[in-house]
């Protein structure tokens, strides 16, 4: 091996010499290597696989996977090698003219499984040094993963070149991988390995420690220490992550929960098609992307931003209306409210159904949206992040609109006393129609945030109306803060309980501690107090 | 029940419609079995089921009008008590089965077979004797309610709060019958029943026992709730529908009169789910699904709630417009026409058919009474000085 490894890099080095002063025209080395091929003797292969990917040469990564995919053809008359693409069309390997065709006699290069590993090599030394940065850092992951010894070289090289700071990174956790492995590396180089996958501190640098076999005590004893301290830094990285998933999952029951909280807290009306508003803006976004798809496709990012007054107008304009012809005639009858809005929410979905059909529609996320990054250990996903950052931006504009706005004040005016408000000159049923034209709307919005990450069918509300309830009854009614924190607590006791006792049973589990809650607590976590709650 | 409390509860409705259910419950049977098959006058078997369907229903609808209608308890989680009721009928037919299932285990029903269960899970021991079904029937859902109710109404929850609880109650029962390690068949829940206390679950004859048995438990069932509210308990739990806080003050304890009613209407609710599950030939987790147990409510109101003839006929009616509406070429429209039914019941028709059609009545009947002094008053030359003006 070593005799084979000098010769292979004495090679290399000449190439990289030669290549220097070679003209194009002149037969240099990579065109005697290019020429080998042609011999189809496995030795003669391998010799050319290490001149072509040790030349530098812009044409060696197609040769060499071309040669992988059995690509390469080689003529054993005039010994000129040819790369065919998958298109048909086909190129001198050695010059990188285009050929008009390949000659009949020319036929692939043969491999065995000893040139394959070869040729694997060569392939990730030639991504190692490629110019773009991310195929890079990505070769540099996957040694890591295979940590074999054979890319060692090609790892050291791409170290001393490598300028980004974090695909030098990956490389350096690539080469204390390999180092681990690698029976014959020093115990000082196995300690500064261990150090190194110790720093990178994920699952795998874990896999890789608690699966390095026979080493020497110190390198044992540091890999132990090492696991340990990984396993406490997974263990915090878990509770953030489940602490994420669960803040996302409570921005979506905030969204979904919060016009109700308007219209429950408000006027005291149960409206079960809140989810069925929460659709309607979802097929609105729908609708407005179709739309810009068809007519102006630039415009697709901005979609979204198109679709949430949109949704706030067409959803808020149905609540009114809905206000208008049925809720107005039922007040003071809470049961036959929730009747008779139940009964609207079938007949809104229906007619969904019936326009869109009953299948799942396609809502695209806008570039600035899709795609995520990561921070540590978790990866957090852009579309999560921007819902939650809108969550609390319409919560705070909601809460801002209540304070400093006169219809925010009539209606706490008529939250707190309907008949006083009434008697200050409050239009009480103007009131209340916008009210639930304002809930409705919210509903709206929440449905542009949440076709982001849900399915569009006409199911959409149905599956958000109990949950949305129980964040309101668990906030306490009225209460725009209680709805948050209620929202945010059982996103987050939801993420907590899931690993533990599975997605369903825990589920089920929040939904019995809510009723036990709701025992000692019939108000909520945050009660009116006062005559109002008596009402 | 004694006689005196059975003649003083049983008005003119009230004895039409036992009279109709008696008769019908009689009839049906009779003439599916006696008659020649493809005569006129003879019931098909399809009919008898599913008549037996709506009967099951109706029962439903009286435990739900007992408390909603009577107490003020709007509960939209008494679909969970039927189904729990089905499902203890459910285990016991699965028992019957034996050998004959498809894989042949005697203990064990084919989904256990199926996921590797080795032996029978302990909550289905007992299941294989009649008596010990039937009395799970009726205590399954009964202690569920007695559990949920002390805790609800002892805390003092009404309104939309207890309506959205119980809600949530029967979503969290159809989560944990959908698990397939929760040991009740899952997903596919329990069917391929073979027979009943001997008799062929599929045969004539079974069917239109079924479906007497059906029409008894309806009259039972309308008959205890008359007596519930025609007592005086029944006039403590009206006020405690109409002026809950005000009954408190008067020194009734308001949590125990609910406790009562909402366990007794789990009971019924419970056994209209056991005679279902015979007649369909299946119970499965949907049967706990919300929407089901806001369908029941509305029975009632499209009935008339609070009237108790009015909440069977409701559950009949709108059924069997369910059935032909969903049928035909007006399926698509079919949940344009129930959503509808909700909102215009609500607004148009508070008091349901019974209650509007009785308000009418009353009203006709005064009506004819004061013509009727009138003219007897000029008869007798007399003249009122009111009536003249």
């Amino acid at each position: 091996m070593p005799a084979s490894l000098s010769a292979r890099l004495c090679s290399l080095a000449l190439s990289l010499l030669l290549i220097a002063f070679a003209l194009p025209a002149f037969a240099g080395p990579f065109e005697d290597g290019v020429a080998k091929f042609a011999n189809d003797d496995f030795s003669d292969t391998e010799e050319a696989i290490s001149v072509v990917a040790g030349s530098g040469n812009k044409l060696a990564f197609p040769i060499i996977s071309a040669l992988q995919d059995g690509r390469l053809m080689a003529d054993p008359d005039s010994k000129k090698v040819y790369v065919t693409g998958a298109d048909g069309k086909s190129i001198d390997a050695a010059t990188g003219e285009a050929v008009a065709s390949v000659p009949d006699s020319a036929s692939a290069v043969r491999l065995n499984n000893r040139l394959r590993r070869s040729v694997d090599a060569a392939l990730g030394s030639l991504t190692l040094q490629s110019p773009d940065v991310g195929t890079r850092l990505q070769a540099a992951q996957s040694v890591f993963k295979s940590h074999e010894e054979t890319a060692l070289e090609a790892v050291d090289a791409a170290i001393a070149k490598e300028t980004n700071r974090s695909v030098k990174a990956a490389l350096g956790e690539a080469r204390a991988a390999i180092l681990l492995f690698k029976a014959d590396a020093s115990e000082l180089e196995k300690l500064e390995a261990v150090a190194t996958l110790k720093a990178r501190g994920d699952q795998e640098a874990m896999a890789l420690l608690t699966g390095m076999g026979d080493q020497p005590a110190s390198v044992t004893k540091a890999a132990a220490s090492a696991i340990g301290s990984i396993q406490s830094s997974l263990a915090i990285w878990s509770s953030v992550q489940n602490a994420w998933y669960g803040l996302s999952l409570g921005s979506v029951l905030l969204l979904a929960a919060i016009g109700l909280a308007i219209t429950f807290g408000v006027m005291g009306v149960i409206n079960m098609a809140h989810g069925e508003m929460v659709m309607i803006g979802a097929y609105t976004t729908f609708v407005v992307q179709e739309v810009i798809r068809t007519r102006y496709p630039a415009l697709f990012d901005y979609s979204l931003l198109i679709a949430v007054p949109l949704a706030f107008v067409v959803a808020g304009a149905i609540g009114v209306l809905i206000e208008r012809s049925i809720i107005r005639f039922l007040y003071g009858r809470p049961l036959e409210t929730l009747l008779a809005t139940w009964g609207l929410s079938l007949v809104l979905q229906q007619a969904v159904r019936t326009m869109f059909g009953p299948t799942n529609r396609e809502v695209g996320n806008p570039s600035w949206m899709s795609g995520a990054f990561e921070l540590g250990q978790i990866t957090i996903t852009y579309n999560r992040l921007w819902i939650l950052v809108f969550t609390l931006a319409v919560f705070a504009i909601l809460l801002a609109m209540l304070r400093y706005t006169a219809l925010g004040l009539e209606m706490r005016a008529v939250t707190q006393n309907r008949r006083m408000a009434a008697s200050m000159g409050i239009a009480t049923s103007r009131v209340d129609a916008l009210t639930f034209g304002l809930g409705s709307g919210i509903a709206g919005i929440a449905g542009v945030a949440l076709s982001q990450i849900d399915n569009v069918s006409p199911n959409l509300g149905q599956s958000y109306i109990i949950d949305s309830f129980m964040v309101v009854v668990f906030g306490g009614v009225g209460n725009l803060w209680g709805t948050l924190v209620g929202a945010f607590t059982l996103g987050i006791a939801n993420k907590f309980l899931e690993p533990v006792a599975g997605a369903v049973l825990g589920k089920i589990a929040i939904l019995v501690l809510i009723i036990l809650f709701i025992q000692k607590r019939p108000r909520g976590l945050f009660a009116l107090k006062g005559r109002a709650v008596e009402a | 029940m004694t006689p005196h409390m059975l003649t003083r509860s049983l008005d003119r409705s009230a004895t039409i419609f036992l009279a109709v259910v008696a008769a019908l419950g009689i009839l049906i049977p009779l003439s599916n079995l006696l008659l020649p098959a493809g005569s006129f006058l003879q019931v098909p078997t399809y009919l008898v089921a599913l008549w037996g369907k709506y009967v099951c229903y109706a029962i439903l609808a009286l435990a739900i009008d007992l408390i909603w209608g009577y107490c003020g308890i709007l509960s939209l989680g008494h679909g969970a008590f039927f189904a729990l009721g089905g499902y203890a009928m459910g285990m016991y037919l699965m028992r019957q089965i034996g050998t004959r299932g498809v894989y042949g285990n005697p203990v064990l029903p084919d989904f256990m077979v199926f996921l590797n269960y080795s032996k029978l899970p302990w909550y289905w021991y007992g299941f294989d004797m009649f008596w010990f079904a039937a009395l799970m029937v009726l205590v399954v859902p009964g202690l569920l309610a007695f559990c949920f109710g002390w805790l609800a109404f002892r805390s003092r929850v009404t309104g939309v709060y207890l309506s959205i609880i119980t809600q949530a109650m029967t979503y969290a029962l159809l989560l944990a019958f959908f698990r397939n390690d929760f040991g009740f068949g899952g997903n596919n829940g329990l069917t391929d029943f073979k027979d009943i206390l001997g008799f062929n679950v599929q045969a004539e004859g079974t069917r239109a026992a079924l479906f007497a048995l059906s029409c008894l438990a309806l009259i039972i069932g309308f008959l205890i709730c008359r007596a519930i509210v025609s007592s005086k308990l029944g006039k403590v739990l009206i006020a405690v529908r109409d002026a809950e806080s005000r009954t408190r003050f008067l020194g009734y304890r308001v949590e125990s009169y609910k406790l009562f009613v909402f366990t007794v209407s789990a009971c019924m609710a419970g056994v209209a789910g056991a005679l279902y599950v015979p007649q369909v030939g299946i119970i499965n987790p949907s049967e706990f699904a919300p929407g089901n147990s806001i369908e029941a409510v509305i029975w009632v109101a499209v009935g008339g709630r609070g009237t108790l003839v009015g909440a069977a006929l409701g559950a009949v009616v709108v059924n069997y417009a369910k059935t032909f509406f969903t049928s035909g070429v007006l399926a698509p429209y079919w949940l344009f026409m129930l959503g509808a039914l909700f909102i215009l019941v609500t607004l148009l028709l508070p008091k349901g058919i019974v209650g509007t059609f009785n308000a009418w009545w009353d009203q006709s009947k005064e009506k004819r009474n004061a013509a009727a002094l009138a003219s007897a008053a000029a008869e007798d030359g007399v003249t009122e000085p009111k009536m003249a003006e």
